[in-house]
């Protein structure tokens, strides 16, 4: 066990690269900074810088305008404009801190429930739904944005991330690579394989562990033995630490020291949040099958952007005017969304022929000119439909 | 360079050398790559010539190893990763063929991934289970990669520099038991470009399409089916994907008979493409059903029974006999016909 701090950090960044006080070993309990009433409290590991202010409200917006845009997301289904959406409502402080903590010219390895997150970062909110709205497989230019497709095979792109942030930091970028994961996907293979690789290469990643509860109707408790999931990081040798994913604090505060940790060249950080899903798996999905009402009103009650807001205006860093000009500012992105995404969008069959290989084999050639004709035929059965009816109707 | 004696693994040894010389993102890593070689020696001395930098033993997992490598290949590097055995290279198919094989699609053309995956494969080594398949099929029925496998040594050098330079993924595929296989070669050399099949041998009776480890199997029947009186051509495909319809079409419209041969059990095979596309394409120059020769539908045999499965030159000159000789119509007897 390491000393309490008695007074809050506020030496932000100071110190955030120096060695984790207890090597690869998580703290014994989720690293709080916040109580579930927005109350500062004395943190059990002091490795941790308290954010600045500036960094803070920033999660405070960034949280209303994600929880805003998920909940108009969840809309967008029941008015068949998404095929699917997967929320992560009540998991704004893990979607939004993981984020923050990333400088421009650091990856971030997504899966399907990172919407919130990609909008942090930046990404048109259409282009971050083209997947999900069926339009195409991703919306985005991963390069452009440095941010890999959002990932369905789960813990796949962990082994990405180790593997780009190893070679990212031979090509001396300087760069960091935060991967995003579930709990349930800490059984898979590929989350074993990536944490060590990482840590055999000293990649310079950041696994993320939302740990929501729930895969899909499947409790932690089915999933895994671990006391904790950031245990699974020691035997890897990689830097371990679990915290309270509802306290966007202590996600700062830990995500940022974890992203310097691995930028610094020492390794790579496994970092644990512990959250909950409050919404089903997706819209297609009835949670009430698997859970109790009760169990999901206990959560409300810890819930992230409350906690801030409680402690923000607390420090009379944020008053009514402030939260309310946030409050615009979300429904005004919501209202941009709706409006966007009410739009048909066209999308060209041939387009299937496109992109398979740099150079379509002879084969896609023939197959593009099949399609072409199947297509050709059609708007001419189409139009000759057209005038017959035109013909009777006269 | 003049020429001289090599193996295919030499070969395939000098293009590594070769490309990781011309270009310094190349880089070869995977299981026992390093300071050994390799278990078939195909990387002797990389590590040491070149660094710990350029060719490095991985962690034990395949899966780990295509997955880095994919994200290797989006920093700007083209690693060239090696799979020890056909088999063993199973775990990591998820990742083959949901990320490698699609990475270039899903992102509509803006992320590319110029990974090669080599993988020893096939058997006639007498190896024990699990070292002797021959998985082709899995990766030709994916799209988005290309799947090449030379059958001489030219082939082995000038294939592999292509697949190192090709923008997309390839799995290359090394017969194992050609590995030693000799042949007197001036490198560098370039050969025909990946979609394009070579006719090994020329003949006017009956086509052999072949790859890989059956192209010598391939000759030796044809030069056997010569003292039954059959003038036999074969076709070496070298890239199963991207595929050249155009010579082995080409080649069963002067014949009008053929048989493919593949060393893969034969249900759902590479085999049984070929057949539809050489009948789809030339039926009525067709004189017999296209037959194929292949392995068993059974698990790949202990090395006591190989032989038994593996498509040999007897099994092929079966076929050969089989393409309906007597029922073609004899010319001499047909009223209008040889005068």
């Amino acid at each position: 066990m390491t000393t309490h701090t008695s007074e809050p950090d506020t030496t932000a960044g100071a110190t955030t690269d120096a060695p984790f006080s207890r090597g690869l070993l998580p703290a014994p309990l989720p690293v709080r900074f916040l109580n579930d009433a927005g109350e500062r409290v004395q943190t059990i590991v002091d490795d941790y810088a308290e954010p600045a202010p500036e960094q803070l409200l920033e999660a405070y917006r960034r949280m209303v305008i994600g929880r805003r845009f998920d909940v108009q997301a969840t809309a967008l289904t029941k008015q068949g404009r998404l095929a699917v959406y997967p929320s992560s409502r009540g998991q704004e402080a893990c979607q939004i801190g993981a984020m923050l903590a990333l400088q421009p010219g650091d990856w971030a390895f997504p899966t399907y429930r990172e919407s919130v997150a990609l909008v942090t970062r930046g990404i048109d909110p259409i282009e971050v739904l083209t997947l999900l709205r069926g339009d195409a497989h991703c919306g985005y230019d991963p390069m452009a944005t440095k941010t890999a497709p959002q990932c369905t095979p789960l813990a796949t792109q962990l082994v990405h991330a180790a593997g780009l942030a190893h070679g990212e930091a031979r090509k001396g970028r300087g760069s960091v690579a935060l991967a995003f994961v579930g709990d349930g996907a800490t059984s898979e293979g590929d989350f074993h394989e990536a944490l060590n690789f990482a840590a055999v290469f000293k990649a310079p990643v950041v696994f993320v562990v939302q740990n929501n509860t729930y895969a899909i109707s499947v409790p932690l408790s089915k999933q895994t033995a671990a006391p904790s999931l950031s245990y699974k990081g020691i035997g890897y040798g990689v830097a371990s630490e679990q915290v309270d994913g509802n306290d966007p604090m202590a996600v700062l505060a830990v995500l940022n020291k974890a992203v310097a940790h691995a930028r610094s060249g020492q390794g790579p950080v496994l970092v644990e949040l512990h959250t909950y899903r409050l919404d089903a798996h997706t819209n297609a999905d009835d949670a009430t099958r698997y859970r109790d009402e009760a169990e999901v009103t206990g959560w409300l009650a810890r819930d992230p952007i409350a906690r801030l807001e409680a402690y923000l205006r607390g420090q009379g860093l944020l008053d009514d005017d402030a939260v309310a000009q946030v409050a615009a500012e979300a429904e005004a992105v919501a209202a941009d969304v709706r409006t966007r995404m009410n739009a048909d969008v066209e999308v060209d069959p041939l387009s299937l022929f496109d992109h398979v290989y740099a150079t379509p084999t002879p084969q896609l050639l023939e197959q593009r000119a099949q399609v072409q004709a199947e297509l050709a035929a059609e708007a001419d059965s189409a139009a000759e439909d057209a005038a017959a009816t035109q013909k009777e109707s006269r | 360079m003049a020429a001289a004696t090599l193996t295919m693994a030499g070969a395939l040894n000098s293009a590594l050398r070769d490309a990781m010389t011309a270009d310094e993102d190349v880089l070869v890593f995977g299981e026992d790559v390093g300071t050994l070689g390799g278990v078939f020696r195909v990387t002797d001395g990389l590590a040491r010539d070149f660094g710990e930098e350029r060719c490095f033993d991985t962690p034990l997992a395949e899966s780990g190893i295509v997955g880095f490598a994919v994200g290797m290949a989006m920093a700007g590097f083209r690693p060239v990763v090696e799979m020890q055995f056909d088999a063993f290279a199973y775990p990591a198919f998820e990742q083959i063929a949901s990320h490698v094989a699609k990475m270039r699609n899903r992102t509509r053309g803006a992320v590319s991934l110029p990974i090669v995956i080599r993988v020893p494969y096939a058997g006639g080594i007498g190896g024990v289970e699990h070292h002797c398949d021959s998985s082709e099929a899995y990766y030709a029925h994916t799209p988005g990669l290309k799947v090449v496998t030379p059958a001489t040594v030219e082939d082995a050098y000038s294939l592999l520099r292509e697949a190192i330079a090709d923008p997309d993924p390839v799995i290359f595929m090394e017969p194992k038991r050609l590995y030693w296989s000799k042949a007197e070669v001036e490198l560098p050399v370039s050969a025909a470009p990946f979609g394009t099949a070579a006719v090994r041998r020329e003949g006017r009776d009956v086509t052999l399409v072949a790859y890989g480890p059956s192209v010598p199997v391939a000759l030796e029947a044809a030069e056997a089916a010569r003292d039954e009186g059959w003038d036999v051509e074969v076709v070496d495909l070298r890239t199963i994907v991207p595929f050249d319809d155009e010579t082995v079409v080409a080649s069963v419209r002067r014949t009008g008979r053929c048989v493919v041969i593949q060393e893969a059990q034969g249900f759902g095979g590479v085999g049984a493409e070929i057949a539809s596309r050489v009948q789809e394409r030339a039926f009525h120059a067709l004189h017999a059903p296209v037959l194929r020769v292949s392995g068993l539908d059974v698990p790949y045999p202990a090395p006591k029974l190989e032989h038994v499965h593996l498509p040999g030159v007897d099994r092929v000159l079966d076929a050969i006999a089989r393409l309906q000789w007597d029922d073609a119509p004899d010319l001499r007897f047909v009223a209008g016909g040889a005068a």
